[in-house]
Parts: structure tokens; sequence; C-alpha cells
């Protein structure tokens, strides 16, 4: 075989070869989301990662998932995730305690693009617990404020306790350039702000839609609401970047579990244009 | 207020983007300013209540109230309209408009409006047809709501990165 084949061979093996990983730390969000952060459990030293990557994470015994990391990039030797627990296997990962070890592989996926919003307002719109993969950009343009324009932030939740990053939202707010609209879909009497569907925050925005870069994440019918408003108002489909989901099983294209068309969303993705994927959204069969 | 300066505010509202000058005007000549404080009610539930209004400044949230439970099911604000069911015959309110932060908005009677599209189809189509797309949006936004879209996925669902 030659050489240049068993690299490749030799790099697939490393990257479905888990990483162990101690729990630093488990801080509950919502009700039912806890944000972990791991530490290295050896000498080798947890990889760094880009804006909008995931890993997999193993909970020995019980199973293997893909989490997207929700801390900071900036910030080396810790990785951070954001998890709802709604199965056995995530379940099991949010009841872990300080101390526990974990499998981690990665990370995967092709971030946000950071590098094509340079100079450009940056609008990122999040839904429920897809809030947890956008973090990271928002903790890089405001580490690089003076590279990007203005930075707004529509973010949607089910109710105000499901609201994530509570204290961090009311920080982002203050910043200068930083615009932050939070809404629920249903708000109780205590509930002072928004209520109404994402999409309905559109109107408090002044979109420049030439000069500007849109990441969405949330469910996907939520993610194509978002994409018929930003299309309304004339942002360019190449312009509006969102997050999909698919059932991913090994990381790195080859089981094929997440083939979304003629697209792997593990490798291809989890990042993809509109212009890319918009015709498949919507599809029963995908 | 004089009509004028009805004509001015009316003009900067965006249910009227499109409209021909004389609706414009006809529109401005059944308007009265209106300003309503901070918690004030502007309708209950069951209210007969027959006023239509276009939103200024402020913002108003639409609750629900029963069996000792509230609920607040939508927020409305400047560019926006309240009370569009004043424009169908049968006007009693199905929610309550509560006042979040101090609102303007011209109120228009409803009943009057009606006569008045009645007796020029033009001016009824101009406002039936932008009544329709904020009743469209209202549901379409309310279908979203219904799909529970932020819930739990369903034991077995396709896996999400970060769920």
């Amino acid at each position: 075989m030659p050489a240049i084949e068993i690299d490749q061979e030799q790099s697939r093996l490393d990257n479905m070869h888990p990483l162990a990983a101690r729990v630093a730390q488990v801080r509950k969000d919502t009700p039912d989301t806890f944000t972990l952060t791991l530490e290295p459990e050896g000498e080798e030293p947890l990889p760094s990662f880009l804006p909008g990557q995931f890993s997999m994470l193993y909970v020995f015994g019980v199973g293997e998932l893909p989490i997207s990391i929700s801390g900071d990039p900036q910030e080396q030797g810790t990785l951070v995730y954001t998890v709802r627990s709604v199965g056995k296997t995530t379940h099991a990962l949010v009841s872990l305690k300080v101390g526990d070890t974990v499998g981690v592989r990665g990370p995967f996926g092709k971030p946000w693009p950071l590098k094509a919003a340079r100079g450009k307002d940056v609008v990122v719109v999040a839904g429920g617990i897809g809030l947890a993969p956008l973090r990271p950009v928002i903790y890089y343009i405001l580490r690089h404020k003076a590279d990007y324009g203005r930075l707004v932030l529509l973010y949607g939740a089910r109710s105000p306790r499901d609201l994530l990053y509570q204290k961090q939202l009311e920080s982002w707010a203050r910043q200068a350039d930083v615009q932050v609209l939070t809404t629920v879909d249903y708000g109780g009497l205590s509930w002072h702000g928004h209520v109404g569907v994402v999409t309905t925050l559109f109107r408090y925005i002044r979109l420049q839609p030439l000069h500007s870069v849109a990441m969405v994440c949330g469910p996907e019918i939520m993610m194509r609401y978002v994409a018929w408003e930003f299309e309304a108002r004339g942002l360019p489909p190449g312009d509006l970047y969102v997050s999909m989901e698919r059932n991913m099983k090994c990381g790195i294209g080859f089981c094929g579990h997440c083939q979304f068309g003629p697209r792997f969303i593990c490798k291809d993705g989890p990042i993809f244009t509109y212009r890319e994927i918009g015709s498949w959204l919507g599809k029963y069969e995908l | 207020m004089s009509t004028e300066n009805l004509v001015d505010m009316l003009r900067t509202h965006p249910f009227v983007e499109g409209c021909r000058p004389e609706h414009i005007e006809k529109l401005a000549s059944m308007a009265a300013r209106v300003q309503f404080e901070k918690n004030a009610i502007i309708f209950r539930e069951g209210d007969e209540s027959s006023f239509f209004y276009l939103l200024f400044s402020g913002s108003v949230v639409l609750e629900i109230t029963g069996a000792g439970r509230a609920h607040r099911i939508q927020t409305l604000g400047k560019g926006e309209e309240l009370g569009w069911s004043s424009m169908t015959p049968s006007m009693a309110k199905k929610f309550q408009a509560r006042v979040l932060e101090p609102v303007t908005a011209l109120a228009f009677d409803g009943a009057r409006l009606r006569r008045a599209c009645d007796e020029d189809c033009a001016f009824g189509y101009a406002i039936t047809q932008r009544l329709l797309e904020t009743i469209s949006s209202r549901l379409q936004a309310a279908r979203m709501q219904l799909l529970d879209l932020y819930a739990p996925a369903k034991m077995g669902a396709p896996g999400k990165p970060g769920a």
C-alpha cells in the first residue's frame, strides 16, 4: 500500500480512538440542560477547536453521541459542552460527577464562517439548545470586535426558564455594537420580555443584507422559517449559514448514518450555506 | 390633533405602506391618537371593545387567564396592529391586552371603519389586504408555537450536536 494511503488510514484510525477526559465541572443551566467542562485525564492535552465543531462523547458502557462544543475557543486545556438530557446517553452524560471519565473523539466538522464574516455585521439566530454551538462564535467575535461590524443575536426558547446562559445574555447586551433580543414561545405573568416565535424579532433589527452574514442554529423547521425571513429581506443565500443535524455515528464520513442528500453532515458540515442545502430542507425522505 | 398631523403620523406606519394617498387620508379622518400607561389593560377577554389600533411606540402583551393560570402568548410593538378582530362582526375579545411599555397608538372605531370599507370598495379592499397580511403572519406564528419546536425530541429521533 502506498505511504500516503497508509497515512490516511492511520489518521482515520486515530479519529476513531477516544481520548480519556475527566469531568471538571457540571453546571445546571435549565431544568433539563447542563454544561460540562472536561479537562485532560493524562498527559495528552485536549485538542483545540473552531467555533461550530463538535466532538463525539463516549459515556463508557452506555453509548457515544455527537455534542457541539459550547466553550470559548481561546481557552486552551478544557472543552465545554452544553447537553440537554433527552435520552439514555444524554441522561448518563449529565449525571456524571466531577472526576468521572469520558471518552472524547474529534473535534469534527466544518466551522462557522468567521473568516468570510470579517468586516461585516454578524446576525446570529438561535433556537433552544441551538445557542450552544453558536456561543463560541459570540466569544470569538467579542474578542475580535475590530474585525467585525455589529453583532446581533436573536434567541428564542420555549419559556423563560428554558433560556440558556441568562447572565451572559445580559452581559453581551451591555456591550457596544451588540444587540441581543430574546423571546419565548410562552411566558408567565412574571415574564416581562418578548413573547412570540423567534422570527417575530426580525422587525426590531436593521439588517444590511449585502453587508451581513447570518449564522443560524435550532430545530430544522425553525431554521427554514428564519431562512425565509432573511430571504425576504434580501440576504443572499450564500451568506446564510445553518447548522444541520442528523444521526451521526463515526464523525468522519465513514459510516454513512448522517447522509443528507449527497453530503455527510459530520464531514461536509454540520455548517452549510443555505444556498448549498436550502432546497433539501423540508424533504421528508432526507 | 389635526387631520394633517394624523396623516403624517399614519404615513410612518408599515400598515399603510403602498396605500393610495386618498386612502391614507380617509383612514386618518377616522383616527384618534391615544396613549396608555404601563400596566394599563387596553381590553379584557370577553370585552365588546370595538377598537382597532396601530401601534407607534411601546409594547403590549396578549394574555389569557383561567383556572389560576396566566399565559403571555404574544408581544406586539411599534409598527404592529392590535385588535384586528374589531374588523369582524363578532367583536368579543378573545385575549386580554396589557401594556408592558407606555403605548402611543392610533385608534379606529371598528364599526365605523367597516362601514367605510362597505361604502368604498377600493378602500375596503386595501384595508382587507393589509388585515389579511396581519392575520396571516399571526397564524404562521401561532402554528410555529403549536409545533412546540423546542420541546425535547422524542426517543429515536435523529441526534443533534449539542442536544
